[in-house]
């Protein structure tokens, strides 16, 4: 508005009092979750100096990695207004599959063979989303259960294990290192920086942006929504699929399960970070602050002495807040009787 | 005379950077019917809410016949006997009317059980009083826009209302159902209700009302008899300058024909419409909501099919099936709805302004953000759009800039036909003017326009010919020079005139 400069240059009293005070409220809605974790690692540091150290820092990062790979997906997908509640089983199938393939196929098929089926399970969701306008919440809710089935089925329920461990370098994607960097770091880190520029930078991400915060204005500017939300389920298979390589790789073998419950804790990142879920906005680097907070508190809590289980309860607490301080963050106030 | 129902003395209320109201003053007397106007962002809203006890005053005293009065919340004023009808309805679309008439306070027996005998009678009696058509059984989701809206102003009569605020009321009602609420405000009058009447529609306010308050930009800028005043007189109140409001047909030579319709229907919406529009003129559309106005405009747009008929670009016959053929063809649509389809609200001014040409707009593989500010500052200072710079969320700027953003981002594709679907809606009348004369500088310009507006001072503003609309059909077309107010209502009514294709 004109008159705000006009106002800011003969401030009454009275206004600046109010002013600062609101100014308190809503930065406090805004980086609420920011200050939270500082004030969080603080005190962990003090409980423990441990617990920012060098080697602590590195594994917290490491073990948030495969996590990570995921939420980057997810967040292209929140911010397109939609919801990705199959990511966790989805990871057990990439996991299943590409240990299986690695000794029928060797790994060097294996590795695209799993990414093609991973994603074909992305394109589907992607087409009942975007082409046929399906509620995410319903298609993906119904496709974490439909893929875990999927995964039973490939396995017959059995474990899932390479059968010569020593005489394979498909480890190297969990396990290996280059320049002294972890890979599952190094791939966490690259992938970010792609998906980065890709949302941030390019046509494609703008309009991922628009066709989140209003759908149909979208259409009336010539977007093709459904292609967008088509996209954007196709990136979230394939950061899927990236991280079930990590995971098998990591491992040589696993569970049907491995995945399961990641949908949560990735979806707590995505909205820790600061993307809405009601779409339109969030970025790239939020949700990875959002990934390396969660890892820094469930790191803290074991540290603690905490029992492992503790993390599912401190999670959902997590997301709650971070829903709160959301939609607080909008109204401009913590609490308000009218929406 | 006796005391006023409602009084407001010097209401001052800041918002941080913003001076809302600034020493408000007015008071309302019993069965009075006050109009409240001023533009958009003048303070009405924020008075209204004061009112209501949504927003404290920082300083100033409203009383209520001799005692001063204080809203601590939306149920205290209601308690207090201030009651609105709202502009957006609020109703329980799934309940009936009755339980909507007394939600929150349905007639008990024991147990907590409804009374729904009791509940029926109690409705029916405030129907009946009201004189409508509906039964208090009847869902509120099946009923009329109007009929809803007399169920908000039923629930209203269920408290001893002192004050009635009335907020656009009419801005979804037919001409009949206009009537019908008029009846219903002036046996208000005659119970000595006190009644705030907000309105842009000037025909009203001077028909209805007794007094005119009038604000702008939050400062009280005067009350006046509705008696004494005229129509120009309001507006300079409002606007603090003239406005003009006079015939604008083209003084210029007309293109060759840009866009010609023929014989082009869409199932129920419209029927076999037929129309052209050369470069260098607007072709105005005027008929009532529903008149399958907005149908056609999405149909060139490739939103809608069409089952039948041609549509000629350029002489060129095309089929139209997405809004980014038509894009690509170089149609335009500014939609009716603004902020539903027009702009992403969330997003900052110039990714809304260039969002249609993003793709184009590349460096390497990038969207070329240095390209994308100097078209935002191009139609920023083209069309006058005053916002902080292009960082700022649409969300945060007026109805008026709203629109010439969106008129913008329409613009910067150097459209070939530019539609434009009430141009004005919710804006305020400084906006409104500016964006008539834009319009007018566009078919100067040698651009082919269409206009479609629920308006009629605006469509005989802006427009070279008028297509009159009537239930699908276009009914009579006029030139600008031939058209009167009066064969233009009678065309848009389905009163006579035959129809011209």
């Amino acid at each position: 508005m004109p008159e705000t400069s006009q106002h800011a240059q003969n401030p009454r009293e009275g206004m600046m009092a109010t002013l600062s005070k609101e100014q308190i409220g809503r930065v406090l809605a805004k980086q609420g979750i920011l200050i939270a974790f500082a004030i969080f690692l603080v005190a962990f540091t003090i409980a423990n100096p441990k617990f920012l150290s060098v080697d602590n820092v590195f594994s917290v990062v490491r073990s948030s990695a495969i996590l990570g790979v995921m939420a980057l997906g997810v967040t292209f997908v929140v911010i397109s207004g939609n919801l990705d509640l199959s990511v966790g089983s989805m990871m057990s199938f990439s996991t299943i599959v590409v240990l299986d393939l690695h000794d029928t196929l060797g790994p060097l098929l294996a590795i695209p063979a799993m990414f093609a089926m991973t994603m074909a399970l992305g394109a589907l969701i992607g087409f009942l989303v975007g082409y046929l306008r399906l509620n995410s919440l319903i298609v993906t809710l119904g496709m974490l259960s439909a893929i875990h089935g999927l995964t039973l089925t490939y396995s017959g329920g059995q474990n899932m294990d390479i059968a010569d461990k020593e005489g394979t370098w498909f480890g190297v994607f969990g396990q290996g290192s280059a320049l002294g960097i972890p890979v599952p770091i190094l791939i966490f880190a690259l992938l970010a920086a792609l998906l980065g520029l890709v949302l941030g930078k390019t046509p494609f991400g703008r309009k991922i942006y628009a066709v989140g915060g209003n759908g149909t204005a979208a259409t009336f500017s010539g977007i093709r929504r459904a292609r967008t939300v088509f996209s954007c389920y196709l990136i979230s298979s394939a950061c899927v699929a990236t991280a079930g390589l990590m995971q098998a790789s990591r491992s040589l073998g696993s569970q049907n399960t491995v995945g399961q419950g990641l949908e949560l804790e990735v979806l707590a990142a995505v909205i820790l970070g600061g993307a809405s879920l009601m779409g339109g906005s969030g970025t790239i680097f939020k949700t990875v602050i959002g990934v390396l907070i969660l890892g820094f508190i469930q790191n803290g809590l074991l540290l603690l002495g905490l029992q492992f289980y503790v993390q599912f309860v401190v999670t959902w607490v997590i997301i709650i807040l971070a829903v709160w301080l959301d939609i607080a963050a909008k109204r401009g106030k913590l609490w308000s009787p009218i929406a | 005379m006796s005391d006023p129902v409602l009084r407001l003395e010097n209401i001052v209320k800041t918002f941080p950077g913003v001076r809302a109201l600034d020493g408000v003053s007015f008071s309302v007397m019993p069965g009075e019917v006050h109009a409240l106007m001023g533009e958009n962002g003048a303070g009405k809203s924020t008075l209204m809410k004061v009112l209501g006890g949504i927003h404290q005053p920082d300083s100033g005293h409203i009383y209520m016949g001799n005692h001063k009065a204080v809203m601590a919340g939306p149920l205290e004023a209601k308690a207090k006997g201030i009651v609105f009808i709202h502009q957006e309805l609020s109703l329980a679309e799934e309940l009936s009317v009755a339980e909507n008439i007394y939600l929150g306070e349905l007639p008990r027996k024991s147990f907590g059980r409804v009374d729904w005998p009791r509940l029926a009678a109690n409705a029916n009696a405030i129907l009946k009083k009201l004189n409508v058509g509906f039964d208090a059984k009847a869902r509120v989701g099946d009923l009329s826009i109007a009929n809803q809206q007399m169920v908000e102003i039923a629930r209203a009569l269920t408290v001893d209302a002192k004050a009635v605020i009335f907020d656009e009321p009419t801005a979804s009602l037919t001409d009949a159902e206009k009537v019908v609420l008029f009846d219903v405000i002036a046996d208000l009058q005659r119970e000595g209700v006190g009644i705030i009447y907000i309105s842009h529609r000037m025909e009203e306010i001077f028909k209805i009302t007794d007094r005119i308050t009038v604000l702008r930009d939050g400062q009280y800028q005067g009350t006046v008899e509705t008696a004494n005043t005229n129509e120009e007189a309001v507006t300079q109140m409002m606007i603090g300058r003239k406005l003009d409001l006079s015939r604008n047909a083209a003084h210029h030579e007309l293109g060759d024909v840009a866009l010609e319709v023929r014989g082009l229907s869409c199932g129920k919406l419209f029927h076999d419409v037929s129309f052209e529009v050369r470069r260098g003129e607007v072709l105005g559309f005027y008929g009532l909501v529903g008149a399958g106005r907005t149908e056609i405009a999405e149909t060139l747009f490739g939103l809608r099919d069409p089952s039948a008929g041609q549509i000629l670009l350029d002489g060129r016959e095309v089929r139209i099936t997405s809004p980014v053929e038509a894009i690509n063809m170089g149609i335009s649509l500014v939609p009716e709805d603004r902020k539903g389809q027009g702009l992403v609200l969330g997003m900052n001014c110039r990714d809304n302004m260039t969002l249609p040409q993003v793709d184009d707009l590349k460096a390497g593989p990038f969207v070329a953000e240095g390209a994308e500010i100097a078209i935002f500052d191009q139609y920023r200072d083209r069309l006058d759009i005053r916002t902080p710079g292009w960082r700022q969320q649409v969300g945060n700027l007026s109805g008026g800039n709203q629109q010439k953003i969106v008129i913008g981002k329409w613009l910067s594709m150097h459209p070939n036909v530019l539609i434009v679907d009430e141009p004005t809606r919710g804006i305020d009348v400084g906006s409104k003017s500016e964006i008539h004369k834009l319009l007018r500088e566009l078919a100067a310009q040698g651009y082919a326009v269409i206009v479609i507006s629920s308006e009629m001072p605006e469509v005989l503003h802006v427009s070279d010919r008028i297509a009159a609309m009537y239930s699908g059909r276009i009914m009579r077309s006029f030139t600008a020079e031939e058209v009167t107010e009066d064969s233009l209502i009678q065309a848009i009514s389905g009163l006579g005139g035959e129809q011209v294709a």
